[in-house]
């Protein structure tokens, strides 16, 4: 393909142009999260020419989540292909133009701040707020602009960070939901995921083709089947003593430490264990664990699963662990210690 | 006294007369929440004091976590 007509209705749209599509071309955009909205994001971007797209995401492809996330087919779930790789390989083929590098891992303070002087923008597609904390120290720290982008059910939400300009989620923190509280049981359907990949997208394309003054500047909020439409303008609860963006700034959530973490996976029945060292040799594992007729093992060149009686877990290659079938933290480093030594 | 919320028309008793009265009556007391009352965005320190009146709009959204 010559990509000489590839772009042509974006850039026959005249707030893109010609000029706009070449300033698309040279932008660094970072996706935290591979999911629903990840997949969403991910796929707009690079359709619309992105220079380089990176993924982080920490999870591997299941069937519940072939419903929604636009990028994974069924022989994804059925190889357990970590998200990353699995969006990397359809984003190629989808606009083989578009560089995309894929990092399956928990997305850390470290691996945030190495990343962060090259990247543009960061959208936000992950599903708590622990990372999304993180994310936004970031942001203000390196001052790159990110999209808040959340749903559930059939009700979305999406805001869009300015360091120095807008408030930032850390001056929210009073109106957010305590740390855990967001796991929930009552679903999501598919349409308001492409709404609020709608609604970010265009904000990225705005940002990144020179078009600020067409930014929104509102907190939006819909819900679909209700048919509700919220926009507020929140200016007034940026904090001037706010510890993420003000000039007393301490960036609380980057000096999080680096020992073991458990952290309970939203309405998965599963907890992942990222230990304190990274790095896991799969086959040495595999190799010790064979002689237990008790356990099933099956492995990709990614990751290595290992099924018990009452467990199943997910060994990745820089150390961490899903242990899906239990949500008690202790339970699952009790497993991750049985197999893991 | 007629509010509408979120672009809903509800018709509601006069004791409900502040904003917290009216988180309670709703059952979102305890809830993370942001409100807007006619165009603009309330402190959480400031609910108990903001009066309600018979037309007022108001908008009340809670931040979700997934993605």
């Amino acid at each position: 393909m010559s990509g000489t007509n590839r772009y042509h209705r974006q850039t026959l749209f005249e707030p893109i142009g010609e000029t706009g599509q070449d300033r698309l071309m040279e932008s660094h955009v970072l996706i935290v999260g591979a999911g629903a909205l990840g997949s969403g994001s991910a796929e707009a971007l690079v359709r619309a020419g992105i220079g380089k797209l990176t993924l982080i995401d920490r999870d591997y492809v299941e069937e519940s989540n072939l419903q929604r996330q636009q990028l994974f087919s069924e022989q994804d779930a059925y190889e357990k292909l970590p998200k990353a790789i699995g969006a990397k390989n359809r984003l190629n083929d989808i606009n083989s133009m578009v560089e995309v590098e894929a990092i399956i891992a928990d997305a850390g303070a470290d691996l945030l701040s190495e990343l962060a002087p090259a990247i543009d923008l960061i959208i936000d597609a992950t599903d708590n707020f622990d990372i999304r904390m993180l994310v936004n120290d970031i942001s203000q720290k390196f001052e790159v602009p990110w999209i808040y982008g959340a749903c559930v059910a059939s009700y979305g939400m999406t805001f869009t960070i300015i360091p120095g300009q807008t408030p930032c989620l850390q001056c929210l923190q009073g109106y957010l939901p305590a740390s855990g509280a967001t796991c929930d049981s009552v679903g999501v359907i598919q349409p308001v995921v492409q709404h609020v990949v709608s609604y970010q997208v265009t904000e990225a394309m705005k940002l990144l083709t020179g078009n600020r003054a067409q930014i929104s500047g509102k907190l939006i909020a819909f819900d679909l089947w209700k048919n509700e439409h919220m926009e507020m303008e929140i200016e007034k609860l940026k904090k001037p003593d706010c510890s993420s963006c003000s000039e007393n700034r301490i960036y609380a959530h980057l000096s999080y430490g680096n020992q073991m973490k458990t952290t309970v996976m939203c309405g998965r029945d599963t907890v992942q264990i990222r230990p304190q060292h990274g790095i896991a040799n799969l086959s040495k594992v595999a190799e010790n664990l064979r002689s237990n007729k008790n356990l099933q093992l099956s492995w990709n060149p990614y990751l290595l699963s290992i099924q018990d009686e009452n467990f199943r877990i997910v060994l990745f290659k820089d150390g961490r662990a899903l242990i899906h079938g239990t949500m008690d933290e202790m339970e699952a480093k009790n497993v991750y210690y049985r197999y893991m030594g | 006294m007629n509010l509408v919320i979120n672009g809903n028309s509800m018709e509601l008793g006069d004791e409900v007369s502040s904003v917290t009265m009216l988180l309670e009556h709703l059952g979102l007391a305890e809830k993370p929440l942001i409100i807007e009352h006619n165009q603009d965005i309330l402190q959480k320190e400031h609910y108990r004091q903001v009066m309600l009146e018979n037309g007022d709009t108001l908008e009340i959204v809670h931040f979700v976590g997934g993605g």
